[in-house]
């Protein structure tokens, strides 16, 4: 199981780790600063850390020593117009490595809904064009932030060449050439939240969380605005999850690396009011592709409970049976028997945006 | 010559020294900052060149009016002074 858990928070990036037996905070980075992404590079073992500076904008560091030594290399950027009027990256929202067969590869998604890659381990980082100049962004539209985002970029570990990627509030966009060519993906699901009219409009749809199992990517998992869903056939088809208790409402999504049919959630109330249900915190689990939900409490908080955990902070490690889990009002919580039971590591941190194990 | 100064805030950052400074613009001026901390730029201006929205430039204690294109006037003893607005904290 993993060891070494790394913690992006509202100020700073929080290393834990197993010591004689337990987890211990073991060491704090970029104290006080806005961490909105974290990727512990499993390739090579950099570390990359996306600050989101309230004043200075987004950066991007790496370690090559596992957090001992961090240098800034280049953020995400659109190249400038000549009438300086062009788009801004405004967050790094999600950041992953580019395929076992190609060290160095990163994609990022930003706020605007933006895809960079780069090809030389973040010194340089180039927009994808392509996804960037369809005609349907136009419809995107800002889902928990002004602006449309791209939070989920799953990397096909059989091909490289394969992405897929989600958009708030964009849809699922699918690529099998390295980004040269897209389509919008989303037969089966629905926007509760449109004109009725519209409701199956591919781009506007509300992919709050889209993950892949790594041993059989074409089971593709997501967490929606208004629901669950799965697709077996490669994001070609989705099916609809129904009759999720407490709720189908969420962000956070983990999958089983080997096993497709286990996933886990961690439901709210719909849509504003975002606190467990009953303020009672669960995480549900599916062992049988969604025919079936457990309601998994044993160590969480069963009352007065505020706590939302955001879309990048569930996470499951390589072995499928330990689970991280952060949440808005600072808790981190783990499980070492597939969420069956929970410790709290800590309960009086930042707002946690993303979890990563290594 | 004039002069231009920072935030404290942005020590935490990166190195940023006053120091003097001859260009007659707030363009031409950070231009000068920026050849010799590259890195600079991008704490201070977006991607498209414009001054980040949660930081504000002065000269002589009178905030810029051109947050686009810099053309504010830099006097010969003027003094320069970079902060970040309490907008964006």
């Amino acid at each position: 199981m993993a060891d070494v858990l790394y913690v992006a928070t509202r100020k700073g990036l929080l290393t834990f780790a197993r010591v004689g037996g337990g987890w211990r905070l073991v060491r704090t980075d970029f104290l006080g600063e806005p961490v909105s992404m974290v990727l512990a590079d499993r390739r090579d073992g950099h570390l990359y850390a996306a600050l989101n500076l309230g004043h200075f904008g987004p950066k991007l560091w790496r370690s090559t020593d596992t957090g001992q030594h961090w240098q800034e290399i280049a953020a995400p950027a659109f190249v400038a117009s000549e009438e300086g009027d062009g788009p801004s990256v405004t967050m790094i929202w999600s950041l992953e490595g580019g395929g076992a067969d190609r060290p160095g590869s990163l994609w990022a998604g930003t706020l605007p809904g933006a895809l960079f890659h780069s090809a030389d381990h973040g010194d340089s980082w180039q927009l994808n064009q392509a996804l960037w100049q369809r005609p349907e962004r136009a419809q995107w539209f800002g889902g928990g932030y002004d602006q449309p985002g791209i939070h989920s970029i799953c990397v096909d570990p059989r091909d490289s060449a394969r992405l897929r990627v989600a958009v708030s509030c964009g849809g699922v966009w699918c690529s099998d050439d390295d980004g040269v060519n897209w389509t919008c993906r989303t037969q089966g699901m629905r926007a509760a939240y449109m004109p009725a009219e519209l409701a199956q409009t591919p781009e506007i749809q509300d992919p709050h969380r889209m993950l892949a199992c790594q041993a059989e990517p074409e089971t593709l998992w997501v967490q929606h605005h208004n629901g669950i869903f799965l697709s077996r056939d490669d994001a070609a088809h989705w099916q609809e999850l129904l009759d999720v208790e407490p709720a189908s409402f969420g962000f956070a999504l983990a999958v089983h690396p080997r096993e497709p049919e286990t996933a886990w959630f961690v439901p709210a109330v719909k849509d504003e009011c975002r606190v467990p249900v009953g303020q009672r915190l669960v995480v549900t689990r599916t062992r049988d592709g969604g025919q079936s939900f457990e309601s998994l409490s044993r160590g969480l908080p069963q009352t007065d409970c505020f706590d939302l955990v955001y879309r990048h902070a569930l996470e499951v490690d390589d072995s499928g049976q330990c689970l991280a889990m952060g949440s808005t009002t600072g808790h981190l919580w783990l499980s070492d028997d597939q969420g069956d039971s929970w410790q709290e590591l800590a309960g009086n941190l930042p707002p946690i945006y993303a979890l990563r194990f290594a | 010559m004039a002069r231009i100064s920072f935030t404290p805030n942005l020590q935490r950052h990166l190195d940023v020294a006053p120091c003097a400074v001859t260009g007659d613009t707030v363009a031409a001026v950070l231009a000068e900052v920026f050849a010799v901390n590259p890195r600079l730029r991008s704490y201070l201006l977006d991607d498209q060149g414009q001054v980040r929205r949660h930081v504000a430039i002065f000269v002589d204690a009178e905030r810029i009016d051109d947050r686009r294109h810099l053309s504010d006037r830099v006097g010969a003893d003027s003094e320069v002074y970079v902060v970040q607005a309490l907008s964006g904290g």
